[in-house]
């Protein structure tokens, strides 16, 4: 397939029309030194079976295949994907079709995106969802800055320690260049956020994490009213949206914003992305909320339909002043996370929750069992932390060599928790995987 | 839309070149939109205001108007306090278009009432409108 719309003939015709003979003409104002004069080093092109046999060895190389039993989330959880999203979510209707651009005639995919929307306002208990951002990452910053605009005059924020790492770097990227400041807030020994240490009035907005990196349930309700009494909004952002089957939404516990990671709802883990962006919030800020919005109605039969709404929020009409840069949506993996919630009805979400929590808590014990301790005391839902007697990398390297990942080390993104491991457990690792695991960390 | 003789510019209130108005009410000032920026909206569909007790400097933006196909800021054509804004119009905010010199937004104590006189007249401001 050609990428390149425009004929020899056609360009001819336009460089003519602008005085120019060549495209060399044309490209002459770029300084020579940012511009490529080395053609691109690229092998021979390859037949298909050619090219089917290069991506198989690749994919033979790979430290992880099919067999491996991971036990790493941290923000990228290995979960089972139903047939039925993998099916629903192939179909051309869905998968080819582009952010549109022409809304209306797009019904189908205005449809399933308002469903989505619904389904997650539902899960996260917040009164409007916005129809997706990019990632958990950017939709955290997004808030901030959402809490921001909402404030007013206030120019600071706090985002726990206990927040993905990498969520707050991508927190740092975007407010950096900004007058706005971030202020971090430490966590306490049995690994929830210390609201306590810094005023928090001058805030435009707080952001908890639950379940923290740390897999730790933080206490929102009573964040909440700290918080709230301080005068500041409520962002509460996750990474594993299948802990609020079981735990109390955030919109229950008094949160004004809700963002994270929807990665968790049929979407494969591809290397760690795409991802999918949740976001939503309580109905008074909804002129505030980033991103697109589908909203349903009825055409002028009465009949039901949907629409883009309050688009004035948005880029193309609001220019500078827009609620965000970002006028787009995860579409298609809005669209999977929506069959994924649709597939397991609130029942199926509640039971895998149940199912991953309790797997979580068998091998918190059977490690405990074999005299590993768990230095934060408070719970979890399916990941954890792990301090082992004695140096683990040995059992870790013998778990590898059957196939089997276990935790992730902590030194690089913690370093006051070197030595200590992040285990996860999703309802995909058997009691034997568990168990094989704490007979190593016995030997 | 409406032609520029067509527009209702009444006398006894200051215009801005940002399509405000400002009406003295014994010690308050009330503030809302001319009928050329009600016009050229089109149907208002939401309006942010401020909140009582708020300061503003003349020029500062104190809220917007939504319609269905623009956004609009509101800039301050006097500096003050607010003092009330009219909350009619958060649930009927098509009052700014059927009547936008009784459609008051906000009504604010002036800091400095010398700058009403700063104000265009009616006649002034159907100049800057003939541009």
């Amino acid at each position: 397939m050609r990428y390149l719309p425009h004929t020899p003939e056609e360009i001819a015709a336009m460089l003519a029309t602008v005085g120019l003979t060549t495209l060399e003409d044309l490209f002459a104002a770029v300084p020579t030194d940012c511009r490529m004069t080395d053609p691109w080093p690229l092998p021979a092109a390859k037949s298909e079976w050619e090219l089917n046999d290069h991506l198989r060895h690749l994919a033979g190389t790979m430290g992880v295949n099919a067999d491996t039993k991971v036990l790493v989330g941290a923000g990228s959880y290995h979960h089972h994907i139903p047939e039925t999203v993998r099916s629903l979510a192939g179909r051309s209707e869905f998968l080819t079709a582009y952010t549109p651009y022409q809304p209306e005639m797009a019904q189908g995919t205005l449809q399933g995106i308002f469903e989505y929307q619904t389904l997650t306002a539902r899960l996260l208990g917040m009164d409007v969802v916005n129809a997706s951002m990019y990632d958990g990452a950017s939709a955290l910053a997004e808030a901030l800055l959402m809490g921001l605009r909402i404030a007013k005059k206030k120019t600071k924020v706090a985002v726990s320690k206990a927040i993905h790492p990498h969520y707050r770097a991508v927190v740092r990227a975007y407010l950096q260049p900004t007058a706005y400041e971030v202020v971090e807030l430490d966590y306490q020994e049995n690994g929830r956020t210390d609201l306590s240490g810094v005023d928090l009035s001058d805030m435009a907005a707080v952001a908890l994490q639950s379940p923290n990196f740390f897999g730790v349930i933080e206490d929102l309700e009573s964040a909440s009213a700290t918080i709230h009494a301080a005068g500041c909004l409520m962002i509460a952002c996750f990474t594993e949206p299948l802990a609020y089957g079981l735990l109390k939404n955030p919109g229950q516990c008094g949160a004004d914003i809700v963002c994270g990671e929807g990665q968790s709802f049929g979407i494969a883990r591809s290397f760690g992305g795409p991802g999918l962006g949740m976001f939503g919030c309580r109905e008074p800020f909804t002129r505030n909320l980033p991103g697109r919005l589908v909203g349903e109605t009825k055409d002028l039969e009465g009949r039901r339909g949907y629409v883009l709404t309050l688009a004035t929020r948005e880029q193309h009409i609001r220019r500078e002043k827009a609620t965000s840069n970002i006028c787009s949506n995860q579409g298609i993996c809005a669209m999977t996370a929506g069959m994924y919630m649709a597939s397991l009805g609130g029942t199926g979400i509640r039971q895998l929750a149940r199912l991953n929590y309790d797997k979580t808590q068998y091998l918190k014990d059977a490690l405990v069992g074999a005299g590993a301790r768990i230095p934060f005391a408070s719970p979890v839902f399916n990941e954890f932390v792990v301090e082992f007697s004695q140096d683990f990398r040995p059992a870790r390297e013998r778990l590898l060599a059957k196939n089997i990942v276990a935790g992730l080390e902590l030194d690089a993104l913690y370093p006051q928790l070197a030595g200590r491991y992040l285990f996860c457990v999703t309802e995909t690792i058997g009691k034997d995987t568990m168990d094989t695991i704490a007979a190593e960390v016995r030997a | 839309m409406k032609e520029l003789e067509e527009l209702h510019l009444p006398d006894g209130i200051g215009y801005t070149d940002d399509h405000e108005w400002a009406r003295i009410t014994g010690e308050t000032v009330r503030i809302g939109v001319s009928d050329y920026a009600q016009d050229q909206l089109g149907d208002i569909v939401f309006v942010e205001m401020p909140a009582i007790g708020d300061t503003f400097a003349k020029g500062d933006e104190f809220g917007t108007l939504e319609s269905v196909k623009a956004v609009s800021e509101l800039y301050m054509p006097m500096s003050g306090e607010v003092v009330a804004i009219n909350s009619d119009l958060l649930d009927s905010p098509e009052l700014i278009n059927q009547d936008p010199y009784g459609a008051w937004i906000i009504e604010i104590k002036p800091s400095a009432n010398s700058e009403y006189a700063q104000l265009r007249t009616a006649a002034a401001y159907l100049d800057l409108l003939k541009g």
